[in-house]
């Protein structure tokens, strides 16, 4: 049974504003230079998709996709961690942030 | 299965190893755990069977590749050196066990029956390959390289989720026997949900990215040349492996009902690949950059076998997939060893002049990397000869005839750069020293490229399981 509280918001509302959303990070990650913001706009990316799978989940009251949100925030934490470290790396090395500068690879 | 679950425990064994004072235990240690893990799979040969409620499928498809990239995993690590014993900052007993971890991952991905083991296999192995790019902390190269690869996965990765969050919307199931029979009947009855659609493109746009297919290639070649030698071995080829044998399964298995859908953008998408690869590679003037974009051609050629979609296709990506991994770890095995022979530039000399005169100081390694060559262009007597012929009839049996033609003329483009290196070696006067190798290092290439020989030779020694 889908709760009564949910129904009264239609699923397609879910699914333009987890679009929104994604769009939003995949714009992000397109133009912004900062290591740091395209990371953030990619961890916005996935939690539209978490939204997108809990919307789905609710409606269609199938646990699966709520289930496989856990998935989504468990890697997602163990990727922060790498990607954190990367970024210190560079960071270390470069005294920068700006993915410009990222330029020493190329024919 | 079993070789799952042991791999996951041999790789915290082998972090413990590290305690160990001497760093020599490590090599031989990773090469056993390998083999037991190669042994696990052998065994579950013509067995059909779910484990993991219904996650993971094993079958012959599992075996035959968790078996290459086992194989190539092995031959990895046996150039791999130890990663210098005495040097300081390197730190062998992680770098074996996030191979071994990687190599989890890689199973998952061949085995999955559920989306949501794709997805964590992608990130197991994903996540393993970004650590292993950025290892060389040190090199602003491997830093940069780390990096792009990094942000570029994390992206793909959104995605493929994005991708798998829309197929569930439009399915409501996770299972590619689930997805399936909506396809089918959906598209029976002209009823297919726009979700479907939205979902599938970009679900296979995030695999794509991950086997650097050409729209999707750009972080390859940065990516390919900034990482440590032996890790862009690795990655080249069992990320590469892996990838195709998990888009083969989706393309065929869970959409096989949305063909029409998705075959012209495939096909598209695979002309893309072999003219960029090949035209971009002709162009390098580093060896290692030249590889990396012959990688994204291989990727094209591999392509053409799952746009294909016949029951070929399957032994066809097996056998090419097989035939690339060979010949690219020898190529990249004597390419770690010259490379070092003089720097340039303050760092590894990785360009075509480093090859200069090798046949007359180590006509083995010479011999060594022609035959790898000539496996990649696709000459007769080696494995990527057949390697293209069954991709090649596996096209033919897809009518794909436009494609055909431009996959042999891009082969042409192909002897173009390869046989740059053998000309540098063979006709060029010598610029550097004998190159000293140790002898497990040259056990292993000449296992390579004992293996391109016979599967020249003898291609049914593969082909007969299927």
């Amino acid at each position: 049974m889908i709760p009564e509280v949910v129904q009264k918001i239609p699923l397609q509302y879910y699914i333009y504003l987890a679009s929104a959303l994604f769009i939003i990070g995949i714009i992000g990650v397109l133009t912004r230079r900062n290591a740091i913001i395209i990371f953030m706009s990619v961890e916005l990316m996935l939690n539209a998709v978490n939204l997108l799978l809990i919307a789905f989940s609710t409606y269609r009251s199938d646990p699966n996709g709520q289930v496989f949100v856990f998935f989504i925030m468990a890697v997602a934490a163990a990727e922060v961690a790498i990607g954190l470290a990367i970024i210190v790396m560079l960071y270390r090395n470069v005294r920068s942030l700006d993915v410009g500068l990222m330029n020493k690879l190329k024919w | 299965m079993l070789s799952i679950i042991s791999l996951s425990l041999f790789g915290i064994l082998n972090l413990f190893l590290g305690f160990l004072k001497s760093r020599r235990i490590l090599l031989p240690a990773t090469l056993v755990f390998l083999l037991i893990a190669l042994a696990l799979t052998a065994q579950e040969w013509n067995q059909q069977a779910l484990y993991f409620s219904d996650m993971l499928r094993v079958n012959n498809l599992f075996v035959s590749f968790s078996a290459i990239i086992l194989v190539t995993a092995l031959l990895v690590v046996g150039i791999s050196r130890n990663f210098g014993d005495d040097v300081e900052y390197t730190h062998p007993a992680e770098y074996y066990s996030i191979i071994l971890f990687s190599i989890t991952g890689a199973l998952m991905m061949i085995g999955f029956e559920n989306l949501i083991m794709l997805f964590v296999g992608v990130e197991i192995l994903s996540v393993a390959m970004y650590v292993l790019t950025g290892t060389d902390k040190r090199s602003l190269r491997s830093n940069e390289a780390a990096l792009k690869y990094f942000l570029m996965g994390a992206f793909a990765t959104g995605i493929l989720l994005f991708g798998v969050a829309m197929i569930y919307g439009a399915t409501g199931s996770f299972k590619l026997g689930g997805i399936a029979t909506y396809v089918q009947t959906a598209a029976q009855y002209r009823a297919v949900s726009p979700l479907l659609y939205i979902g599938l493109l970009f679900l296979f746009i995030g695999m794509l990215f991950k086997v650097s297919a050409a729209p999707f290639h750009f972080w390859t070649p940065d990516v390919y040349e900034g990482a440590p030698t032996i890790f862009t071995a690795f990655m080249s080829t069992i990320v590469k492996t892996a990838g195709f044998a998990a888009l083969y399964k989706l393309a065929s298995v869970a959409f096989g009902g949305a063909y029409g859908f998705w075959a012209q953008t495939l096909a598209v998408i695979a002309v893309l690949t072999l003219l960029i690869g090949n035209i971009t590679a002709a162009y390098q003037q580093s060896f290692k950059r030249m590889m990396a974009y012959s990688s994204i051609s291989h990727a094209g050629y591999l392509l053409l076998a799952v746009v294909a979609k016949v029951p070929d296709s399957q032994s066809a990506i097996l056998f090419y997939s097989l035939a690339y991994s060979l010949a690219t770890v020898s190529a990249f095995g004597v390419l770690i060893v010259v490379s070092e022979r003089k720097p340039f530039e303050g760092s590894p000399d990785e360009r075509y002049a480093a090859f200069n005169g090798l046949a007359k100081t180590n006509p083995l390694l010479a011999f060594v990397m022609t035959v790898s060559m000539l496996s990649l262009a696709g000459i007769p007597l080696t494995a990527g000869f057949w390697g293209k012929f069954f991709i090649f009839s596996a096209a033919v049996e897809g009518n794909l005839t436009a494609l055909l033609v431009i996959a042999v003329l891009m082969s042409c483009v192909g002897i173009y750069y390869y046989f740059r290196v053998i000309i540098a070696m063979y006709l060029n006067p010598s610029e550097g020293d004998e190159v000293i190798v140790s002898s497990g290092f040259k056990l292993t290439l000449l296992l390579t490229t004992v293996l391109t020989l016979l599967f020249g030779l003898f291609p049914d020694l593969v082909n007969s399981f299927f």
